[in-house]
C-alpha cells in the first residue's frame, strides 16, 4: 500500500495524522510545491507583522515526517494525476505511483487581471514566499493599497498599518469582512481599523494600475486616484483544482467529495480548500476555505484511506479572527438567506461590543461576537450537534454571558459530570 | 486517561478552584496570598465555575477525544499528547488567535490577554504524583481525578 498526499499544508497534515491512525505501517509519500517544513498559513500575516519568526510558524515539530513515516518531496510540483493508471506527473518529469492519494492543493488566489502581477510592488498574500516579498520590499511610511476587504486583505492592512505604512483598503463589497460581518458589525470594526489609520474605499473596485517599472498608483472605478508603491491583492482564494483538469475527477467550484472525503473516482480522495463538501447549515455542498475544516476533512480522509471507520457530519464557516486589540468570532448564517430566520441583536448603538444569534427554526445556526467573545465555543456547540435551543434559550444566550449553565443538564452532562466521559 | 471530573451534587460554588488553579499558575505555587498580591501579572483561571449556590458546577478542559480545540488550532500549538492523551496548549507558540476558543463546545479555554496574547486551558496540573491544585483544593470533594 502506497499512500500519496499532494499538499503540505493543513489539509495534508490531517490526512497524515488520520492515516496513522489506522495504519502505522505503510509508508506515505507527501509532495509539497513549497520548499518548506508545513507551515501555519494563517501566521503569514504575524510573521509580516514581525510579530513570529519562521521558525515559529512550524505546523508540526521537526521530526514530524520522521515520526509519521513519511516521505516528504520538497518543492516538486504535481502536475497531473492519472487516475487510470494511479499515477501522479510530477513536473520534474517523474511519476510515482500511488493506491491511495488526497488532493489536499488548497486554494490560489483569485486575480481579475492577471497582468497585473507582472509589475514589481504587486503582491499576493497567501504563501510564506508572498510574505517574505513583501517584507523586502516595504519601508516605514510607504503607501500601501489593499485590494480586498475580507480576511486575508483586512489582516495584511494590519500588518502593514503596524510597519507603519500608510494604508489603503478597496473592496466591492459595501462593508468590511462581507461574508462572516453584517452591516452593523462590520461598520464597528471599520470604525475601529480607521482610528487606527487604516483607510478604506468600498463599494468600488480597482480600474487602473499605474507605473511603468513598478506599480505607482491605482484609478479606482470612480476615477479617483491612490499612489501607491505597494499593492497587494487578496481578494478571495479559489480552488486549485488545475490537477484534476481533463480526468473523470469531478468538479464544481471545487473537487466534490462525499462523507468520507471521496471524490468519484476510486481511491481518489479530496480535502481542505480544494474541496467542496457537505454543509451543515446550508445542506449543500459549498467550499469552505477555512483551516479548522481542511484539518477536520484531512483527518476523515486519511482514517478512510487507512480503511478506518469514519464519516463526516457536514461543516459550517467559523472564523476567530482579531485586530490590533478587538476580537471578533463568527459562524454559521450571518445574514438570513430567505425568510423564516430570526436575527435577535444584542448592540448599543456607539458601543464596539457587538452579539448577534441567527435562529432557524428553533435552531441557532450562525452569530456574530464582537470583543465579548468569551466561551463562544458553547454556542458553535449547538450548531454543531443541531440543538432545539428554542426562542427562550436562544434570547438568554444573548443577553448573559455565554456559559454551560443556562442550558438543559442533559446536553452538556456526560462529557462534565460524575461518571461521564468527554467524548 | 485521568481527567478531573465534577459532582454538581457535592460542589458548593465556592469558587476556590478558581483561586487555587490562578495561584497554581502563578510564580507563587504553594502560596495564594502572595500570588494574588505580589504577582503583578496574574494568570487567567482555567477552570470556572457556573451556576448559583444551589445549583453549580465547575468546568474545565474535558481532554476530549474528539479535540475540536486542536483540530481548529491555526499554529499547531494546541495538541492532543498521543502518549497522556492530554490536550496541551505550548503557550509559547499561541498567538491569541481565539479559534480554539470558537471550537471548543465546553467553552474550557480561555483567554489571556496581557501585552502578549494567548490561550489557557487545564493542563492537569498536578502531573504524575499528584491532584491538580483545583482537586486537591475543593473542599467538598465535588472535583475529582478519575479514570
Amino acid at each position: 500500500m502506497q499512500y500519496v498526499i499532494i499538499g503540505n499544508s493543513t489539509a495534508a497534515v490531517g490526512g497524515i495524522e488520520g492515516i496513522r491512525q489506522v495504519d502505522r505501517v505503510n509508508p506515505i509519500t507527501v509532495i509539497s510545491e513549497e520548499p518548506f517544513h508545513t507551515y501555519s498559513r494563517p501566521l503569514i500575516s504575524y510573521f509580516l507583522a514581525g510579530k513570529v519568526h519562521e521558525q515559529q510558524m512550524l505546523y508540526r515539530k521537526h521530526d514530524f515526517y520522521e515520526n509519521n513515516g513519511v516521505n516528504l518531496m520538497r518543492g516538486i510540483k504535481a502536475e497531473r494525476i492519472d487516475p487510470l493508471n494511479k499515477r501522479i506527473v510530477l513536473n520534474n518529469g517523474a511519476q510515482i505511483s500511488y493506491d491511495k492519494v488526497l488532493l489536499a492543493t488548497g486554494g490560489k488566489p483569485y486575480l481579475p487581471k492577471p497582468e497585473w502581477m507582472r509589475k514589481p510592488g504587486v503582491f499576493t498574500f497567501t504563501k510564506l514566499e508572498d510574505a517574505k516579498k513583501i517584507r523586502e520590499s516595504i519601508a516605514t511610511g510607504d503607501q500601501a493599497v489593499v485590494v480586498g476587504a475580507g480576511l486575508i486583505g483586512l489582516k495584511a492592512a494590519e500588518a502593514l498599518n503596524l510597519l507603519g505604512m500608510q494604508v489603503t483598503v478597496i473592496d466591492l463589497a459595501e462593508r468590511v469582512l462581507s461574508s462572516i460581518l453584517d452591516s452593523t458589525a462590520a461598520g464597528i470594526v471599520q470604525g475601529y481599523l480607521e482610528a487606527k489609520g487604516i483607510s478604506f474605499e468600498l463599494t468600488t473596485t480597482v480600474e487602473q494600475v499605474f507605473g511603468e517599472n513598478r506599480v505607482e498608483g491605482i484609478r479606482l472605478s470612480g476615477g479617483k486616484e491612490i499612489a501607491c508603491k505597494h499593492l497587494v491583492v487578496a481578494i478571495g482564494v479559489v480552488p486549485n483544482t488545475e490537477l484534476v483538469l481533463n480526468t473523470p475527477i469531478k468538479v464544481n467550484r471545487g473537487i466534490l467529495v462525499n462523507s468520507q472525503m471521496q471524490t468519484n473516482v476510486s481511491d481518489v480522495y479530496a480535502a481542505g480548500d480544494v474541496a467542496e463538501s457537505y454543509d451543515l447549515l446550508y445542506r449543500a455542498h459549498r467550499v469552505t476555505p477555512i483551516l479548522p475544516l481542511a484539518y477536520t476533512q484531512g483527518e476523515i480522509a486519511g482514517k478512510s484511506m487507512g480503511g478506518g471507520e469514519t464519516s463526516f457530519n457536514g461543516g459550517f464557516a467559523m472564523n476567530s479572527i482579531g485586530f490590533f486589540n478587538l476580537p471578533i468570532i463568527t459562524a454559521g448564517i450571518i445574514l438570513p438567506p430567505s425568510s423564516g430566520y430570526k436575527e435577535l441583536v444584542n448592540y448599543l448603538p456607539g458601543q464596539q461590543s457587538y452579539k448577534k444569534l441567527v435562529v432557524h427554526e428553533d435552531k441557532i445556526v450562525g452569530f456574530i461576537l464582537i470583543n465579548e467573545v468569551d466561551r463562544a465555543g458553547i454556542i458553535t456547540g449547538l450548531i454543531r450537534e443541531e440543538k432545539p435551543v428554542g426562542d427562550i434559550l436562544a434570547e438568554q444566550l444573548l443577553q448573559d454571558n455565554v456559559r454551560l449553565s443556562c442550558l438543559p443538564a442533559a446536553w452538556f452532562s456526560k462529557g462534565l459530570f460524575w461518571g461521564g466521559k468527554a467524548s | 486517561m485521568k481527567r478531573v471530573y465534577v459532582n454538581p451534587e457535592f460542589c458548593l460554588g465556592c469558587k476556590l478552584c478558581e483561586i487555587h488553579c490562578i495561584a497554581a499558575h502563578s510564580k507563587h505555587r504553594n502560596n495564594v496570598l502572595k500570588a494574588f498580591k505580589e504577582t503583578r501579572f496574574r494568570p487567567v483561571s482555567r477552570v470556572i465555575v457556573e451556576g448559583d449556590n444551589l445549583n453549580s458546577f465547575a468546568v474545565q478542559c474535558r481532554h476530549c477525544d474528539e479535540m475540536f480545540c486542536a483540530k481548529a488550532c491555526i499554529t499547531g500549538a494546541l495538541q492532543k499528547d498521543p502518549k497522556t492523551g492530554a490536550v496541551a496548549i505550548e503557550e509559547s507558540r499561541c498567538v491569541g488567535c481565539w479559534t480554539c476558543v470558537l471550537a471548543c463546545p465546553f467553552g474550557a479555554v480561555f483567554r489571556h490577554y496581557g501585552e502578549k496574547k494567548y490561550a489557557v486551558k487545564c493542563d492537569l496540573c498536578g502531573g504524575e504524583e499528584s491532584d491538580p491544585a483545583c482537586v486537591k483544593h475543593c473542599p467538598n470533594e465535588a472535583l475529582v481525578l478519575r479514570e
